[in-house]
């Protein structure tokens, strides 16, 4: 079998061609792939849609560096601060362009993403109805449920060309173990066309294969394995490192003007090689964020 | 508003949490008269013991550390929409006399908006599904509308039987809680039950964009003890979610 494990440039290069929909951030506020989305950035990939619950800024940063044609998610911002400046500036402004927004919940993108990966053209829900969102999202349709005759809201299946997850381990076919809570990882994860893993330690397959229940993909639906560690910073990831809360509220108020926006980019992003680059620039900041977490209780196979 | 709201969780209820002042609401209720409510958090957790440290995210290791489930948002969304939850706090940057709730954009044209919000996360899930919404925004005329240019979470619809009208199986907001006072919603509109120590019924008439409705029972908030005090200071010392009289 061919290498699955390769670098974040290699993965972005071979699987995120311009115009693709990529889902991303789908653990909401943990394991944030960032170190994907600064190598996107640095590709200058163009024209992509954004998939996603909550992103935190990893989207903003991906909105203001012109990479983002659209955007399907229930909430872009800042997790720390409230609003993102570079999503405001593109939607108010229409600067660097204009995007187009498909607006969710938490709920339906997490229905639209489990459609995909059932490979069920949609899921009736009753949430939003009533809504704004219902409405100005032109993909929903209002029906009669068949059945009951009651009102239910149809969200289409998302079935997007690549999912990116940030995860503890994996083996070097892409069997992955995340822990901690996973919103709408595996789901985003199973409808996708394609999986790129960033594990923060590559292990035996025996390691993976000790503890089935953990897997939130089979190897089978992924097609890059990245050994990147400190994928995710600022955003934390379970049982290695914590949020880096004030790194969140820095970029808030360093991208305040699009001067500004690009000075953060120029230094935290295109500036840097790769992520390794990144975490020495960090340095101690860095370091003391790491959390080895507590073990969890043995379970016997 | 931290008391107000720690008052509105019941014991033995499952409850979608949030962040920020709900987070300290749910601890103090857990510490105080609702030991046995359990907390829902959409990223997939759920606790029956708040986290042993002050939050910034609900994703910070703390509250994934020693919950009783890790989950998928899907599974928590499922049981919302099932009707096994009883309550769910959310926040907004715009509200209406009927309690609907914008964070979506300002502005006519949701495609150019004049300002661009985060959007819903899941707060229009919890507004559509919950049995009782629980709202707290800072008071403020340009936030408490007469209409909102984008209902994000329904609340009353336009008043009346909108809610079933629309489809939706229950709920509506319970309660909104502001730096002010206290509304109730009756016939799908807000009324003002009490006012906060130190504030007025004209004062909140002035600084409220819908004809303000005035329970016949008005009074003041009831004051935190100083029980519910001393937890607040303990979660929160340094006054990080509660320093700006909240």
């Amino acid at each position: 079998m061919p290498g699955k494990v390769i670098s974040t440039r290699e993965a972005v290069g071979r699987l995120v061609r311009d115009g693709a929909s990529v889902a991303l951030g789908c653990a909401l506020e943990p394991a944030i792939p960032f170190a994907f989305a600064h190598e996107v950035i640095r590709q200058r990939k163009r024209d992509l849609e954004l998939i996603g619950p909550i992103s935190d800024i990893a989207f903003d940063q991906l909105i203001g560096a012109g990479c983002v044609a659209r955007v399907s998610a229930a909430w872009v911002g800042n997790v720390s601060a409230g609003l993102a400046h570079a999503y405001r500036r593109a939607m108010e402004q229409g600067i660097p362009r204009r995007i187009e927004v498909r607006d969710h919940s938490n709920f339906t993108i997490a229905q639209a993403l489990l459609a995909g990966a059932l490979g069920a053209p949609y899921l009736p829900t009753r949430t939003l109805l009533g809504s704004d969102i219902a409405r100005a999202n032109g993909t929903f349709r209002e029906a009669q449920d068949p059945f009951s005759g009651e009102t239910v809201l149809l969200v289409p299946a998302i079935v997007p060309d690549v999912t990116v997850i940030a995860v503890q381990r994996a083996d070097e076919d892409g069997n992955a173990h995340l822990w901690g809570p996973w919103g709408v990882s595996q789901e985003a994860a199973l409808a996708a066309k394609s999986v790129i893993v960033l594990a923060d330690q590559i292990v035996e397959r025996a390691v993976i294969a000790s503890d089935p229940n953990r897997t939130i993909v089979p190897g089978t639906k992924v097609a890059a394995v990245v050994h990147q560690p400190g994928a995710c910073h600022p955003s934390p990831l379970q049982g290695r490192y914590r949020r880096d809360h004030e790194f969140f509220h820095e970029y808030h108020r360093a991208t305040r003007s699009i001067e500004g926006f690009a000075a953060w980019l120029a230094e935290w992003v295109t500036g840097v090689a790769d992520r390794d680059a990144y975490l020495h620039k960090l340095g101690p900041r860095w370091e003391a964020l790491r959390d080895s977490g507590k073990p969890a209780a043995e379970a016997r196979f | 508003m931290v008391a107000q709201a720690a008052r509105e969780i019941r014991d033995g209820e499952r409850v979608f949490v949030g962040m920020r002042l709900p987070l300290m609401a749910f601890v103090v209720a857990k510490r105080t008269h609702a030991p046995n409510a359990v907390g829902f958090f959409e990223l997939g957790v759920v606790r029956d013991e708040p986290a042993s440290e002050l939050l910034y995210t609900m994703g910070d290791n703390p509250n994934i550390a020693g919950a009783i489930w890790c989950a998928r948002t899907v599974d928590l969304m499922g049981l919302l929409q099932r009707g096994e939850v009883h309550a769910g706090f959310i926040g907004g940057a715009e509200i209406d006399v009927h309690g609907n709730l914008n964070t979506t954009a300002i502005g006519p044209d949701r495609a150019r908006p004049a300002v661009q919000l985060p959007g819903s996360g899941g707060g229009a899930d919890i507004a559509s599904l919950a049995h009782r919404l629980i709202v707290i925004m800072p008071h403020d005329k340009r936030r408490l509308r007469a209409s909102v240019d984008f209902v994000t979470s329904p609340g009353y619809g336009r008043g009346g039987d909108w809610r079933k009208r629309v489809g939706l199986p229950g709920g509506g907001p319970s309660v909104l809680i502001t730096t002010l006072g206290v509304f109730r919603f009756a016939d799908g509109s807000a009324v003002l039950e009490s006012f906060h120590p130190g504030t007025s019924v004209e004062r909140i008439r002035a600084e409220t964009g819908w004809a303000l409705r005035v329970a016949s029972t008005v009074r003041e908030t009831e004051r935190p003890s100083e029980e519910v005090l001393a937890i607040i200071r303990q979660y929160d010392p340094q006054g990080f979610w509660t320093r700006r009289g909240e």
